[in-house]
């Protein structure tokens, strides 16, 4: 390649259009074959995988509900023992929460937020190539695992001492957790990579008060996971130090504490489930305009709302132990935060419902899927009210009641916004357009498939159903109920599968997209679909929240970038005035292969801790290879 | 010892048996707040669902055109109206919350005390009394009397497990090195199931605990006859089922008190043919499930710490036999 | 979209410093990261305290001296270090060479002093939850000096290769310097807590 590099310091200025377009994409561009593919820092392309990596975790963490649903149709079924049925549901759990839902949401901020805020590649590209790498390999870790019969069989969140030295024998437990460390690293990572593409990346003049409203929530959840997931962390080694050297953190015998797991496991897993709801709201808020066809309104509640949700989601954490026996008072204090996190959310709702109130809705696919979202959330939002009550909650915490609690917020919060995301965003990404009729279908299915699924669940979670049962005796008469609730998962599936033959089949076959299909006001949209692999061909200077409705016919932009080497604009955190021209590092192969090495050295590490000491030498020579400079353009400042 | 309105009960269960774990059929006072609660909650939900439902159909059908500045102004006043009437409800709920959770801190002197240990996967239950001679052991089927208070004092010991008693109270967890406890008073009486609501492992499923509410004076009866030693073998099958069972592996986990078997890994069985269930819930009391459940513990109960003991058929009618017969 | 120019910044500088670098700012998200991490272990540390009857479990407080040593050691590597940062912002590349060498030779004594250090703990991490977590404590901190020490390694070799005089590498090495405050900084609460604790 470098014997065709064009001429030193060749700026955007010197070069007509056509000419520009070629020395940028021969200067961004991943080169082809299974080596590009490897060495690749595109973010799109990273971003790509990363989504389909999630989908397709998505499907099979669907499969293993099917199964449960499955046995759970009939009293004492015996299609799955119980063995299975512990790591199907624990596998399902933390492939959905670790393996699915936050690496999607993450997926898609990796690919949409430097589009959104007009650079050309997401802040530190190879960091960002080594997260994906990480976070594929944890998956591959779970899901092998499982497949070897050594999926773990601990529940989600792996309560101690169940999942302690005592009583998980064999290496199951460790497997989860040293899946966490997996999929944390890459997920601290991205968020890393997003915080610092948010605040130093921003095209000029896109101020703070400009931000996309996904942007925006990409960046507190950002924030979120820098602050929740190390508590996880921390919990995790010590549960592998618990169960490798024989360390005392949870055993209460010799001075540790079994609840001391679940508050730093919920320290981290309340805000978890913000870390998959925020992104999700911050979808809703930039399609809804779109398809409303005005400005969002309440711009500014917006973004607080979502800032008091993040700094909210710290506080809740004792609220999935209310019945442990904890002091009352304290509980009490945990009640009154859990509630107030409904009013950060009823502002978002209440901003919205006004949106499309004063707007002139369409009622397009990913329009569809947001009213599915209204739907279904709201009753989720509502018994979540009712789960951060003390008193209510000691009835129906560990309950189906809590199933359908978490499956209505997780599911109608976050997964039906992500549907109508993909087909909101399908078209940039892929530059076709998924069915409208189709669409249609899969919105309809879905919402009526997943409400008759997880409906009646309250029901039966009040009718003594407890959770992470494999089997119920026939007498306790909630059969009927699970039968019908197994039919309309069926129901369900067949939603996700018509969205999964729509996403394969637009591919090849659907209309073309152009730039903006939907007239919409973001920056992502002021560029192909899919976008070159540069992005912007002049980096655009913003001027408003909603730059393409601002300034329709033509765009606004800077010049003066070098076109010979990966070049892209630092500007300042606050009012984004350009402040350097800076290099985006090359692709490179050392990211994947510092993976491997971290990957095998943690994966060694469950069977001894000596993994740990020399596994550190690959590691280390594997990351001095990826920052040792190899005198390109890249490195001249 | 006849009891005939137990029996009345029992086929009352067996024809609505979806009500003898339910939170929705509140039989003690706990529960009872509970559910009043629950009902406050639950409509206030419906009803904001339901407003929240008609602004947004009443929103995509109208089709009105108004300036932006002039949409917005109005906006605001309905978004700041809605954010309003937001944190009054949800204050309101949270005091309602608040003040249900007085009375299940309530203190009773009188109270009778139980402790209830969990095992992967079966309820041990101690009653104490004054004199160490009257207290007792049993397993997975506790009494308690109407009218009472009775305090469940709650101690795991292996993993944590959690007591669940819907029809009576709300849960309360069992954890290794923690002493929890739970208040309650049965307000009549009746058969309740419980259900360990903690996962615990593999048998979560099969961890059920039934708790029966009688009268005093039954509950009386039903004391003394725990206290007392096992009954001695009526005929000579049965004595050989005592024999087996203190020859046999059976004794080194499980006592019958008045015989030589002192184990304590196990259930206690002096009283095992006077409970119900089998093995925590999962079986009948009945001679044939006996003999299947010693005959193949692992077959029934898969994962269960019980090993089967290799006995010839006739050991095994004459051990079944025997176990039902200790009422 | 057709586009029209509005902007020529082709006079912007190549490369950033300081809040203008990214790397100053990964550096300030990773510091967040670990930090946090650092505070929920020196959490669990507490949370133990106050739930044992007494604390320590079952073992003698650590003796201060290795302990001190190292906190007086990391305290005096601010002096070079801040140096380094100076000289690393004046581009002064013989002086960084020198800041780098004399920072490595700091790290090197800190490591031989804290192998001494968890001598002196004078308990084993398998004896109790105390022991388990004030090794980790002290296992947690220790990599972050490993790590620095490895960065200041690479740093060195990169300052003695032809790729040394580039105000990228500058750059480099003054977050390099940014770190170590940090790991100083975190080092100042555990002392207090693995020391000062046992012997209130």
């Amino acid at each position: 390649m470098s014997d065709e590099r064009p001429p030193h310091d060749l700026r955007d200025t010197m070069l007509a259009e056509a000419s520009l377009a070629h020395g940028l994409t021969r200067t961004w561009r991943t080169p082809a074959g299974l080596l590009g593919a490897l060495s690749t820092v595109d973010h799109k392309i990273i971003g790509r995988r990363y989504i389909a990596t999630a989908f397709v975790f998505l499907a099979l963490g669907g499969i293993l509900g099917l199964l449960m649903r499955w046995q759970l149709a009939r009293p004492e079924a015996r299609v799955i023992g119980p063995d299975l049925y512990n790591q199907i549901f624990t596998v399902h759990g933390t492939n959905m929460m670790f393996l699915f839902a936050v690496p999607v949401m993450e997926a898609f901020a990796v690919y949409l937020v430097p589009l959104m805020v007009g650079t050309r590649n997401i802040a530190f590209p190879r960091l960002n190539a080594f997260s994906y790498w990480v976070y594929l390999a944890g998956g591959i870790l779970l899901w092998v695992a499982f497949i070897l019969d050594t999926g773990p069989d601990v529940g989600w969140f792996a309560y101690v001492p169940l999942s302690g030295p005592q009583y998980a024998a064999g290496k199951r437990a460790d497997i989860w957790a040293q899946m966490i460390t997996f999929t944390e690293i890459s997920a601290l990572a991205v968020a890393v990579e997003i915080v610092v593409t948010v605040l130093k990346q921003r095209a000029p003049g896109m101020s703070l008060n400009r931000v996309p409203l996904f942007v925006w929530s990409m960046l507190v959840t950002s924030f979120v996971i820098i602050l929740a997931m190390p508590a996880v962390m921390v919990a995790s080694t010590a549960l592998i130090l618990d169960r490798l050297v024989g360390t005392h953190f949870f055993n209460p015998a010799e001075g540790g504490d079994v609840l001391l797991w679940q508050h730093l496991f919920w320290f981290f897993g309340h805000p978890e489930v913000y870390i998959i709801f925020i992104p999700a709201v911050g979808m809703i808020s930039s399609m809804l305009p779109t398809f409303c066809r005005r400005p969002i309104f309440g711009y500014l509640p917006l973004v607080l709302a979502v800032v008091g949700t993040g700094i909210l989601a710290f506080g809740l954490w004792v609220h999935h132990m209310f019945t442990t026996g904890l002091p009352r008072m304290g509980e009490s204090f945990f009640t009154a935060s859990s509630m107030a996190i409904a009013v950060p959310n009823g502002i978002q709702i209440f901003c919205w419902l006004a949106t499309i109130w004063y707007g002139r809705p369409v009622l397009k696919t990913p329009m569809l899927m947001i009213l599915a979202f209204f739907f279904t959330f709201i009753p989720g939002g509502l018994t979540g009210v009712m789960v951060a009550s003390v008193p209510l909650d000691t009835q129906v915490h560990d309950t189906y009641f809590v199933v359908a609690h978490f499956h209505y917020v997780l599911v109608g919060g976050a997964v039906f916004p992500l549907i109508g995301a993909v087909y909101y965003w399908y078209p940039k990404f892929v530059g076709r357009m998924m069915s409208e009729r189709i669409g249609r279908w899969v919105a309809g299915l879905l919402l009526v498939g997943f409400n008759l699924t997880f409906f009646p669940m309250h029901i039966l979670g009040l009718q003594g159903m407890t959770r992470r049962i494999y089997a119920y005796p026939e007498e306790m008469g909630w059969g009927g109920m699970n039968l019908f609730v197994s039919l309309s998962a069926v129901v369900l599936a067949a939603g996700f599968l018509l969205f999964f033959i729509d996403v394969f089949r637009a591919a090849r076959h659907g209309p073309e997209a152009g730039e903006n299909p939907w007239g919409a006001a973001t920056l992502e949209w002021a560029t192909a679909s899919p976008p070159p692999p540069y992005n912007f061909a002049r980096i655009p200077v913003v001027r408003s929240a909603n730059p393409l409705w601002d300034s329709p016919d033509s765009l606004p932009v800077a010049t003066g970038l070098r076109v010979d080497r990966r070049e892209l604009l630092v500007t300042s955190v606050t009012e984004a005035r350009p402040e350097a021209r800076e290099a985006s590092p090359s692709d490179s192969i050392w990211p994947l292969i510092a993976a491997i090495c971290t990957c095998s050295m943690l994966l060694a590490s469950i069977f001894t801790p000596w993994a740990v000491v020399w596994g550190m030498i690959p590691v280390a020579a594997a990351l001095t290879a990826w920052f040792w400079p190899k005198g390109s353009p890249e490195e001249e400042a | 010892m006849p009891r005939p309105w137990l029996l009345a009960i029992g086929l009352l269960c067996t024809g609505c048996s979806s009500n003898w774990q339910s939170a929705l059929e509140p039989q003690g006072d706990v529960a009872r707040h509970l559910d009043g609660l629950f009902w406050l909650f639950t409509i206030t939900a419906v009803v904001i669902w339901l407003a929240v439902m008609l602004v947004l159909l009443l929103g995509l059908w109208r089709r009105a055109r108004l300036p932006q500045a002039v949409a917005d102004r109005r906006a605001g006043i309905a978004v700041g109206a809605a954010v309003a009437a937001t944190v009054v409800i949800i204050s309101g709920l949270t005091l309602a919350s608040y003040l249900a959770t007085r009375p299940l801190a309530s203190d009773a002197p009188d109270a009778l005390v139980i402790r209830l240990r969990g095992f992967q996967w079966w309820w041990e239950a101690t009653y104490q009394d004054e004199a160490p001679d009257r207290g007792f052991l049993t397993a997975n089927e506790i009494h308690i009397p109407v009218g009472r208070p009775v305090r469940i004092e709650l101690a795991a010991a292996d993993v944590i497990h959690s007591f669940w008693v819907p029809n009576l109270a709300g849960k309360q967890d069992m954890i290794p090195g923690r002493d929890n406890a739970i208040t309650f008073t049965a307000q009549q009486p009746g058969i309740w199931r419980g259900q360990c609501a903690e996962f615990c492992g593999l048998q979560h499923a099969h961890m059920a605990l039934l708790v029966v509410a009688e009268p005093p004076e039954a509950f009386d009866r039903w004391r003394e006859a725990q206290i007392a030693e096992a009954r001695p073998p009526a005929d000579e099958v049965e004595a050989e089922g005592q024999r087996l069972l203190e020859a046999k592996a059976c004794s080194a986990c499980h006592t019958v008190r008045g015989t030589t078997a002192a184990g304590t890994l196990g259930p206690d069985l002096t009283h095992l043919g006077s409970r119900q269930y089998l093995a925590a819930g999962m079986l009948p009391m009945t001679r044939g499930a006996m003999a299947a459940w010693i005959a193949d513990p692992q077959g029934v109960k898969p994962g269960n710490n019980m090993p089967m003991v290799p006995l010839t058929a006739d050991e095994l009618q004459a051990l079944s036999a025997y176990l039902v017969s200790l009422k | 979209m057709r586009q029209h120019i509005v902007a020529d910044l082709g006079d912007l500088p190549l490369h950033g410093q300081k809040s203008a670098s990214m790397t100053w700012w990964g550096t300030l998200a990773f510091m967040l990261i670990e930090g946090t991490g650092f505070a929920l272990m020196i959490g669990v540390y507490l949370y133990f305290a106050s739930l044992a009857p007494e604390w320590p479990i079952n073992a003698p407080p650590p003796d201060l001296g290795p302990g001190t040593g190292v906190t007086l050691l990391l305290l005096a590597s601010l002096v070079p270090n801040w140096l380094l940062g100076r000289w690393a912002a004046a581009e002064d590349l013989r002086r960084v060479r020198i800041g780098l060498l004399l920072m490595a030779a700091f790290g090197i004594a800190l490591m031989v002093l804290r192998i001494w250090e968890f001598a002196a703990l004078n308990v084993s991490w398998d004896a109790n939850a105390y022991g388990s977590t004030v090794w980790v404590l002290l296992g947690l901190h220790t990599t972050h000096i490993v790590t620095d020490l490895g960065e200041t390694f690479v740093l060195c070799a990169m300052m003695f290769s032809r790729h040394a005089n580039n105000p990228r590498r500058f750059g480099d090495v003054q977050d390099g310097v940014l770190y170590w405050y940090f790991v100083v900084l975190t080092w100042l609460p555990i002392y207090a807590c693995l020391y000062g604790i046992p012997r209130l």
